[in-house]
């Protein structure tokens, strides 16, 4: 298993009470199988601790990247929330926390220095 | 072909003031129609205005106008760039006797003036119309005092004043795009039905509206995706064609860095359905987007559809929202991660005698915050070394602001009744408000445009 920290890179927005993740793999060879693993569901579960009650996954196949959005996860959003970071713009490195398998045989280079064989 | 440049002085209400000049210089040296935007609004300035200007009528616009334009004013006029900001905020009539009186002072004689009003739905509608709407983003309607209702206003009004000559516009609420299509629109001429170009500058505008967030800043993450020179990281220009496509660069002689990777993070910021973002001009469709590096710092963006513009406009209403009392304490060396701990679970029991079911939380910041939830399910998992550097932040919204002084105080009174060796006590208690946004008729909102 390898962070998704070494795969992707990701941004998060805010509206309301609802934040927007931009996932976005270094290498297109990510793609197809971020995919498969990275579900709206698996995302929502990673985030249910703080409130989230819904996850929806838009998917730009042609830019490779997926955008997540992620309802009630601000817990009030910037005018509303207790936490430090109403916005939410720490939660992109949370999502980055998520570990996925690299399909075997496949060689792609790892951000940050080793290549995966 | 013309080709239309425009560059970001600002991205949000607090961003940096020396960040414009560097754009100005550069975009003295460009052949074509120049336009320089600031994007300094946002929903706590606008309610706070809209409160200031209704106990002085001269008040209610951004504190920040002289320290955003004065620096540049003159350079710009000289090298034929035209302001466009959001500085009005809740009255741009009183940022233009502002900007007056910079020009006055600088010796810049004629300059012209417009302001964009009737964004404000309180005077235009009043509250009982407003309370009838649907929410669509945020939290429910609140019974609490409404304090500002405005609408998005979208291009028109900015392509009028720059077609009748205006060298500085100044606005209210509008979208934040508005601030880059409507110069483009001026120059290009592109009708207010013409979806797939207006999608174009709407994307234009989307991408620097936020300033250094397309070039570097928010991005940078050492050892993963390295920047140079973010200290002095330079702010964007778009370069828009008449057939819409943009070119995103920065300033010259700056830090930062604009890339294919620093686009795509912008290109999704605040996005939902990445097919159908909604705007006053237009809906933007990014599915067909293309992203590509054209020499190093010039990125070109093509590919943006664009569909009619939604029937109705969106509006955001500010509530009152009592006040937020916070504090913090830290505790550090051996054993500190109990003596934390410790001192939490005393402001969260203290907390609740005082305030009962107030919404409340306590972070150990150096176990988990940011990241966790209010009810602490993170933290529960972790085990951190009991040595340490912790500091423990509580924080309590209530309605009454001596109630909210009182918990603050909670943690102040840890110096002598805590756990040993607490220090670094911070406490604040800040007025809140809430905000909802609802969709209103297009036929509320009469935007008008005058040259002062």
């Amino acid at each position: 298993m390898v962070s998704l920290y070494r795969i992707a890179h990701a941004r998060t927005g805010d509206k309301g009470n609802r934040a927007n993740i931009g996932l976005w793999p270094y290498h297109g060879d990510a793609y197809p199988f971020l995919a498969e693993q990275v579900t709206a569901d698996h995302v929502l579960r990673h985030f249910r601790h703080k409130g989230a009650t819904a996850c929806v996954r838009y998917d730009l196949a042609k830019l490779q990247g997926f955008n997540f959005v992620i309802d009630d996860v601000l817990e009030g959003g910037v005018n509303g929330a207790l936490n430090l970071d109403g916005h939410g713009k720490t939660l992109a490195f949370h999502l980055l926390t998520l570990e996925v398998d690299v399909p075997e045989g496949l060689v792609m280079g790892l951000q940050g220095g080793d290549v995966l064989a | 072909m013309t080709t239309v440049f425009i560059g970001s002085g600002a991205g949000f209400a607090g961003d940096r003031q020396d960040a414009a000049r560097p754009v100005v210089r550069t975009l003295a040296k460009c052949q074509g129609p120049r336009f320089l935007i600031f994007e300094v609004m946002a929903e706590r300035t606008l309610a706070a205005a809209q409160l200031q200007r209704r106990q002085d009528p001269s008040a209610g616009s951004s504190p920040y106008l002289e320290a955003y334009l004065g620096p540049v004013l003159g350079e710009a006029r000289r090298a034929g760039v035209r302001i466009v900001t959001n500085a009005g905020v809740a009255n741009p009539r009183a940022a233009a006797s502002r900007v007056r009186a910079l020009a006055d002072a600088a010796g810049l004689d004629g300059l012209r003036i417009a302001t964009v009003t009737g964004d404000d739905l309180l005077d235009a509608v009043g509250e009982a119309n407003l309370r009838a709407l649907e929410v669509m983003e945020g939290i429910e309607m609140p019974e609490a005092p409404l304090i500002a209702a405005n609408a998005y206003l979208g291009a028109e009004p900015i392509v009028d004043a720059l077609d009748r000559g205006a060298e500085v516009v100044l606005t209210g609420r509008t979208t934040d795009v508005a601030l880059t299509l409507g110069p483009l629109r001026h120059v290009h001429g592109w009708a207010a039905d013409d979806w797939h170009h207006l999608a174009a500058g709407t994307l234009a505008g989307h991408l620097i509206e936020c300033g250094a967030q397309v070039s570097g800043g928010y991005f940078t993450d050492p050892g993963m995706k390295d920047v140079p020179h973010l200290a002095d990281v330079g702010f964007p220009i778009a370069e828009v064609d008449g057939e819409g496509t943009i070119i995103v660069t920065k300033a010259e002689a700056t830090g930062g860095l604009v890339s294919v990777r620093t686009v795509k993070e912008q290109l999704l910021y605040e996005v939902h359905d990445p097919s159908a973002y909604l705007n006053a001009d237009c809906v933007l469709d990014l599915t067909d987007v293309e992203v590509a590096e054209q020499a190093p710092d010039r990125v070109r963006v093509t590919g943006a559809r664009g569909y009619e513009a939604p029937d109705r406009l969106k509006a955001t209403l500010c509530f009152e929202g009592g006040f937020l009392a916070e504090g913090a304490i830290s505790y550090a060396g051996p054993g500190a991660l109990g003596r934390a701990r410790l001192a939490r679970d005393i402001l969260l029991s203290r907390g609740r005698r005082l305030a009962g079911n107030a919404p409340m939380r306590a972070d150990i910041i150096g176990v988990a915050s940011v990241l966790d939830g209010d009810g602490g399910g993170l933290a529960q998992g972790l085990e951190p070394p009991a040595m340490g550097d912790y500091r423990v932040r509580f924080a309590a919204r209530v309605d009454d602001r001596r109630l909210a002084q009182r918990l603050a105080d909670e943690v102040l009174s840890l110096y002598c009744s805590g756990p040993a060796g607490g220090g670094g006590v911070r406490q604040s208690v800040v007025p809140q408000i809430r905000t909802c946004s609802v969709l209103v008729p297009r036929d509320w909102v009469r935007p008008l445009v005058e040259l002062v």
